[in-house]
């Protein structure tokens, strides 16, 4: 078995229940989200404003239930890492936001 | 049935691409010949193709990165060749339309065939063995990495012979090459080359990533940890950041091109802009990515020598790691003239510049490194420092590209040719060369021909020179770049002495070629076999096994008890190899065929892809998932090498050392 490899050995998976729990949740934020854009109850920006919340806390709920994201001393790297990323994902989507808002601005675009 | 695949598509009418394939052809049927002929079918499927031994794969692949460069290179010559015909009123012997091609082939086959697979290569052959482990964390993500690449680069080169390959240059801008103007298979090859290699790439980064983080020898912390898997780690973080964003915006494309979406489209609310924006969010970190793990590499030819540690290993550390962030802040550089404001392009004018800093701190590291040093001029070291004198002018050049006023006059003028051959053949190449002739015994157990180095370095070297000075003067001249034919008597000269570059470019890799083949036809001479496995009285912890390093690379597991542990050892008389055990059962990978299978499958869908065969990509596609599962559901991936199997392997290693010590 591979298991007892070095690179093997982080602890501190869910067992059945945490995925049971997380695919509902998962599952729930979907159907959500479709709702608000087939219902056409909402106006436009607020279907995307509320679509892009939904989309976050799908994430976080990734996260916690599929990724196994916790706050145990063994989980440090983990969060590091995690916390690393953000920031890169941050950089990305604030820099091109940024960028083409100007670029659009500047080349009439919209 | 064949989708939109018939015999119209292969170029018969194309001498050039005929005698391509016939060439091919009879080199292959050869080499596939004496394959069968000496029956070596069984060994190369049992001991290579489905090894997950990261030594035998760093072996496959600078294989494959070497076919690439010939390949690339090949493109390369035929470009210069016809700018050097193309004037006034001549055609030159290259159409558009293949022209277009070339130069997009060239690019792609590079970057992601030549450049990528040769610093995987090195990767796989050193990471494990500095930090002290018996292999990667996942040794059988890493042999399908492998075949990932490679049939990506099959894929590529099947393009020559079946339909076209992409005209749109090496990132495949829209809206040119978007189903309205490309309606051919050419971008498809792109779009399905890029994604099963970035499979590969993402896999090895996250590989190694982990291989870093966790496995480590005790005692190796970080900031014992060598320079070079530092770079490698570095790297590694570019790579689990930077390629999600390529297959995410070359996705993109592919919805457009296959489905009719409007990502990048000219109508239909797309925006090419965006795609740009993508497509260098992850370019710019795509060559920090090549060129750090070649900083790696000089950070360890430099000291070992100049007999000398690593003039400031922290500083290097952390300018490896400020460039690591940087480049992610820079990206706008590629498209200043898109069209974004003055705050924009300020903005990462100035970040472009801010990294210049860092690389100077290296640059100064190296040469303060060879200060006092008893510098042996071998040929790793021609290469280490034509790299520093040819880098500072590549990077010089890069910061007045930096200027946002001054690239609206050079952008997409030959100037940023000449500027990126600059870092890329004088950062990435050199770097990666010399790291194969620094490590070469350690692969293979014998020392590379120093003299036929030192004349393809020369060649190289000097023809560079030829090939790129001149381009800078024609981009300051207003010569654009991906030109197929010109009237400027202007140019005409400048030209022909870049041809005559690469021509002697051309002779540097023949000289390479042969440095092969000599090193091989000598490899038992007693001045090229690496007996003691420490061949150049070097630092760090590979050199402390044998050449080429057993399977389980440490019978004993070192304890690392300073930075440069194996130089720290042998000055203190300790034994890191612990000759004479007590040795223990090794935990060790079995090979498998899963990763072979899963490339092929992935060959199969890309080709299906390309040309419509639906039901021959449902077929690819489920063979990969099929292939997947099954080996997810294989539990005999593992075996162990008896203890006295490991004792009798030590104890013939030790024999040897003590008759070379002896003579």
């Amino acid at each position: 078995m591979s298991t007892d490899h070095s690179a093997h050995s982080e602890s501190g998976h869910g067992g059945a229940g945490a995925y049971a729990i997380g695919f509902g949740l998962a599952v729930v934020l979907t159907i959500a989200s479709f709702m608000v854009v087939m219902g056409h109850s909402l106006s436009p920006s607020a279907t995307l404003m509320a679509i892009s919340v939904l989309a976050a806390i799908q994430v976080v709920v990734h996260l916690i239930f599929f990724l196994h994201m916790n706050t145990t001393a063994e989980a440090k790297w983990n969060n590091n890492v995690f916390l690393f990323t953000l920031m890169f994902v941050a950089i990305f989507i604030v820099g091109t936001l940024f960028i083409m808002d100007n670029t659009a601005a500047h080349m009439m675009s919209r | 049935m064949l989708g939109r695949l018939s015999f119209a598509d292969i170029p018969v009418d194309v001498p050039i691409l005929v005698g391509t394939f016939l060439g091919v052809a009879i080199v292959g049927i050869t080499v596939l010949g004496l394959i069968t002929y000496y029956g070596k079918w069984g060994y190369l499927w049992k001991e290579w193709f489905t090894s997950v031994d990261h030594k035998r794969l760093a072996i496959m692949y600078v294989v494959v990165g070497l076919l690439a460069l010939v390949r690339g290179f090949a493109d390369a010559i035929m470009m210069r060749t016809q700018l050097a015909l193309a004037y006034a009123g001549n055609p030159g012997y290259l159409p558009p339309h293949h022209y277009d091609q070339i130069f997009s082939a060239h690019g792609t086959i590079m970057i992601f065939f030549m450049a990528m697979v040769i610093m995987t290569a090195l990767f796989n052959l050193i990471v494990p063995l500095q930090i002290g482990a018996r292999d990667v964390a996942f040794p059988f993500l890493n042999n399908l990495s492998f075949w990932m690449t490679t049939v990506a680069f099959a894929l590529i080169n099947v393009s020559l012979f079946i339909g076209e390959f992409s005209q749109c240059g090496w990132l495949a801008y829209p809206p040119l090459s978007e189903a309205q103007f490309s309606p051919g298979v050419g971008v498809d090859y792109y779009i399905m080359a890029v994604q099963i290699s970035g499979v590969g790439t993402l896999l090895t980064g996250v590989n190694f990533f982990v291989t870093i983080v966790k496995m480590r020898a005790p005692g190796m912390t970080w900031m014992k940890l060598p320079v070079f898997c530092w770079t490698a780690l570095c790297a590694c973080v570019l790579i689990m950041v930077a390629f999600p964003v390529l297959t995410v915006a070359v996705a993109l494309l592919g919805l457009d091109r296959y489905f009719g979406m409007h990502f990048f489209t000219n109508d239909g609310g797309g925006n090419q802009m965006l795609y740009l924006d993508l497509i260098w969010a992850w370019g710019h970190p795509e060559v920090y990515i090549l060129i750090i793990p070649a900083f790696g590499v000089f950070s360890e030819v430099v000291p070992t020598f100049s007999e000398k540690p690593l003039f400031g290993y922290a500083t290097m550390v952390y300018a490896t790691c400020a460039i690591m962030v940087l480049s992610f802040l820079v990206w706008v550089h590629h498209f200043f003239t898109m069209g974004a404001g003055a705050d924009v392009n300020a903005f990462f004018g100035i970040m472009t510049m801010i990294i210049s800093i860092p690389t100077g701190v290296k640059l100064f590291n190296w040469m303060f490194t060879m200060y006092k040093g008893r510098v042996e001029f071998h040929a790793t070291m021609y290469w280490a420092i034509g790299f520093m004198i040819t880098f500072s002018i590549g990077g010089m050049t890069g910061v007045m590209m930096a200027i946002p006023a001054a690239d609206f006059v050079l952008h997409n003028s030959l100037f940023l040719i000449a500027h990126f051959h600059n870092v890329i053949i004088g950062g990435v190449y050199f770097g990666y060369v010399c790291g194969l002739n620094f490590w070469a015994p350690k692969a293979l157990g014998f020392k590379f021909n120093e003299a036929w180095g030192k004349r393809a370095f020369w060649f190289w070297f000097v023809g560079f020179y030829f090939a790129f000075m001149p381009l800078y003067v024609l981009g300051f001249d207003g010569m654009t770049r991906r030109l197929n034919h010109y009237d400027n008597p202007n140019w005409y000269p400048w030209l022909l002495v870049a041809e005559f570059g690469a021509v002697l470019i051309l002779f540097g890799i023949v000289c390479q070629v042969t440095q092969i083949y000599v090193s091989i036809r000598d490899r038992n001479l007693p001045e090229n076999i690496d007996v003691t496995g420490d061949p150049w009285n070097a630092r760090s912890l590979e050199w402390s096994t044998s050449s080429p390093p057993p399977p389980y690379n440490f019978a004993i597991i070192p304890h690392i008890h300073e930075l440069d542990a194996f130089m720290h050892d042998k000055e203190n008389g300790i034994d890191t190899r612990h000759a004479g055990g007590p040795y223990e059962p090794i935990h060790m990978p079995k090979n498998t065929a899963a990763g072979f299978f899963v490339g092929a499958f992935s060959f199969v869908f890309g080709f299906a892809m390309i040309w419509y065969i639906w039901w021959l990509a449902a077929i690819g596609l489920v063979g990969v998932f099929a292939t997947v599962i099954a080996r997810s559901a294989n539990h005999d991936v593992d075996y162990y090498i008896p203890a006295e199997e490991v004792a009798r392997i030590e104890n013939e290693h030790s024999r040897k050392l003590m008759a070379q010590a002896a003579e």
